[in-house]
């Protein structure tokens, strides 16, 4: 016999931290070359123009193979109440939206900060399509193929100092471009924040595209955050501004309604809200006559998230 | 002036065939023919046929005011048809939740009703409402006599319970259920005004 069995399995060759950081091994490997030549793959760029398709994607162990909603699914039917309180308003009122050029302003407890013009900020990262259920608070759900920059990365990049406990996310406020902010639906701009251990779970990412092509305005553009095991409103859209807090920071949900929607907003069929029940969710697009599915917990994201919140009561934090 | 026969042979079809067009452009929708339903269609279907609840008991409820002001009296031949009409949607609207939304659930359709208020009051609106439905024909009116008024005299209350329902479901912007809560308010104090106005 010429064939010969292998003793040693793929997997116990490369450890899953260390495939999972293979891009660090490989930038930390490129720096102590004093190589000046960085490869081409290592840095996003998103192209400035609408739909254009995204060069040098990578794929995700993360990614559920779930069949992704539609393209028109997932970019017609929006909660982004900048432009709109209507599912339908965000795709018409965010068509004139200019998402380029963009800057993203870096403050608080971090070594890196100051103002980054978006394709700067982006370039030290590479980007991976990452597809992933999206339940929304309202009881519905998509599973939306996003392209996008590891968040825990961008936090490791930025140097977050030992103060920072908390990482907040601000939303552009121009009344000029945004009808939806000339009403004070919500307290603008709005705002969102995770802990520092969520954020650098590697599961969140900041997307800056859908379906391999840069992300329409209605969805964020040109960079929104995606946290697949919170619920939607979590996800905010279109990051003017990242701070490290050490306190909590304010969440605009939150803010509005703190007994409907908590800091945490973690997916959990166990804690209804208020007004209605999370135990089951409409998958959109399934058709009219599909039952509702049951909601999971952290939305089936359990194994990457549980450990976070061991010992904290998910019914008072939810 | 509107004649016997042309109210009824006219007018009456007419009007008919307007109060059904809403219906028929979710049916028209959901084939794709005169528009589309969205990504969330179950969602859609019963918001417009809420919506079109909350529109008829305004129209119903707006009959008697606007003949009294306009002094058109034939208008109160309508009034019976409208409140049929509110009554139409309003099971349309509770239907698509049950079968369509719930999938006839019993256990979190129960759970519903007693757990969440917005969903009880609205079930309360439609259980009213079905009385005042099924009390509505010439003879059972006539043998009801005065309990007849006392008991559509509801009416208002229904129509107070099918606007807190909205308000209570929307989730932050409250614009369109204020609109409501306004009209319903100006109808009814013009039916208080009415009533004090008038000598004994």
């Amino acid at each position: 016999m010429i064939k010969k069995k292998p003793d040693i399995r793929p997997s116990e060759i490369t450890s899953l931290e260390n495939y999972i950081n293979r891009r660090d091994f490989i930038r930390a490997g490129a720096i102590a070359g004093g190589s000046l030549l960085t490869p081409a793959a290592l840095a996003a760029v998103v192209p400035d123009s609408r739909r254009a398709t995204l060069p040098d994607v990578g794929s995700s162990q993360f990614s559920t193979d779930e069949t992704p909603n539609s393209y028109d699914d997932i970019t017609t039917y929006n909660n982004f109440y900048e432009f709109g309180t209507g599912k339908d308003d965000p795709v018409v009122y965010a068509r004139e939206f200019k998402p380029r050029p963009w800057t993203i302003s870096v403050e608080g407890h971090a070594e890196k900060t100051g103002t980054f013009d978006f394709e700067d900020f982006i370039k030290p990262f590479d980007l991976e399509e990452r597809i992933y259920r999206m339940r929304c608070v309202e009881a519905w759900s998509m599973v939306i193929p996003w392209v996008g920059i590891s968040l825990a990365e961008v936090v490791k990049y930025l140097q977050p100092t030992s103060k920072a406990k908390y990482v907040a996310f601000e939303t552009l406020n121009d009344p000029a471009q945004m009808p939806g902010v000339r009403r004070r639906v919500l307290d603008w701009p709005y705002r969102e924040g995770l802990t520092i251990a969520e954020a650098t779970n590697p599961l969140p990412i900041l997307a800056v595209g859908i379906y391999g092509e840069v992300i329409p305005n209605q969805n964020g553009a040109p960079i929104r955050l995606v946290v697949p095991w919170k619920y939607g409103f979590k996800g905010i859209k279109s990051i003017v501004k990242i701070r490290f807090t050490e306190r909590q920071p304010k969440c605009s949900w939150n803010m509005s309604q703190p007994r409907e929607y908590g800091f945490y907003a973690n997916v959990n069929p166990n804690v209804d809200h208020p007004r209605w029940s999370q135990a089951r969710e409409r998958r959109i697009g399934a058709g009219i006559f599909a039952d509702k599915q049951p909601t999971l917990m952290f939305n089936g994201y359990g194994d990457q998230v549980a450990q976070l919140y061991k010992g904290l009561d998910l019914r008072r934090n939810f | 002036m509107k004649t016997v026969q042309q109210v009824r042979l006219i007018w009456k079809p007419a009007v008919f065939a307007a109060c059904l067009l809403p219906f028929a452009l979710v049916v028209g929708d959901l084939f794709e023919i005169t528009g589309r339903l969205g990504a969330n269609p179950v969602e859609e279907i019963m918001d417009r046929f809420g919506n079109w609840s909350l529109r008829f008991i305004l129209l119903t409820l707006a009959v008697t005011p606007v003949r009294r002001i306009s002094g058109w009296n034939w208008l109160a031949r309508f009034r019976r048809m409208l409140g049929l009409f509110t009554f139409f949607y309003v099971l349309m609207h509770f239907l698509t939740w049950l079968v369509l939304d719930q999938g006839l659930l019993l256990p979190a359709i129960i759970e519903d009703i007693a757990k969440r208020p917005f969903i009880t009051i609205g079930f309360m609106a439609l259980v009213l409402l079905t009385a005042l439905a099924a009390t509505s024909t010439a003879a059972v009116r006539r043998r009801m006599g005065r309990r007849w008024q006392t008991l559509h005299n509801a009416v208002y209350l229904i129509g107070f319970l099918g606007v807190w329902h909205y308000w209570w479901q929307v989730k932050k912007d409250i614009t369109e259920p204020l609109l409501y809560a306004l009209i319903l308010a100006a109808l009814l104090a013009h039916r208080l005004w009415w009533r004090f106005r008038q000598p004994k």
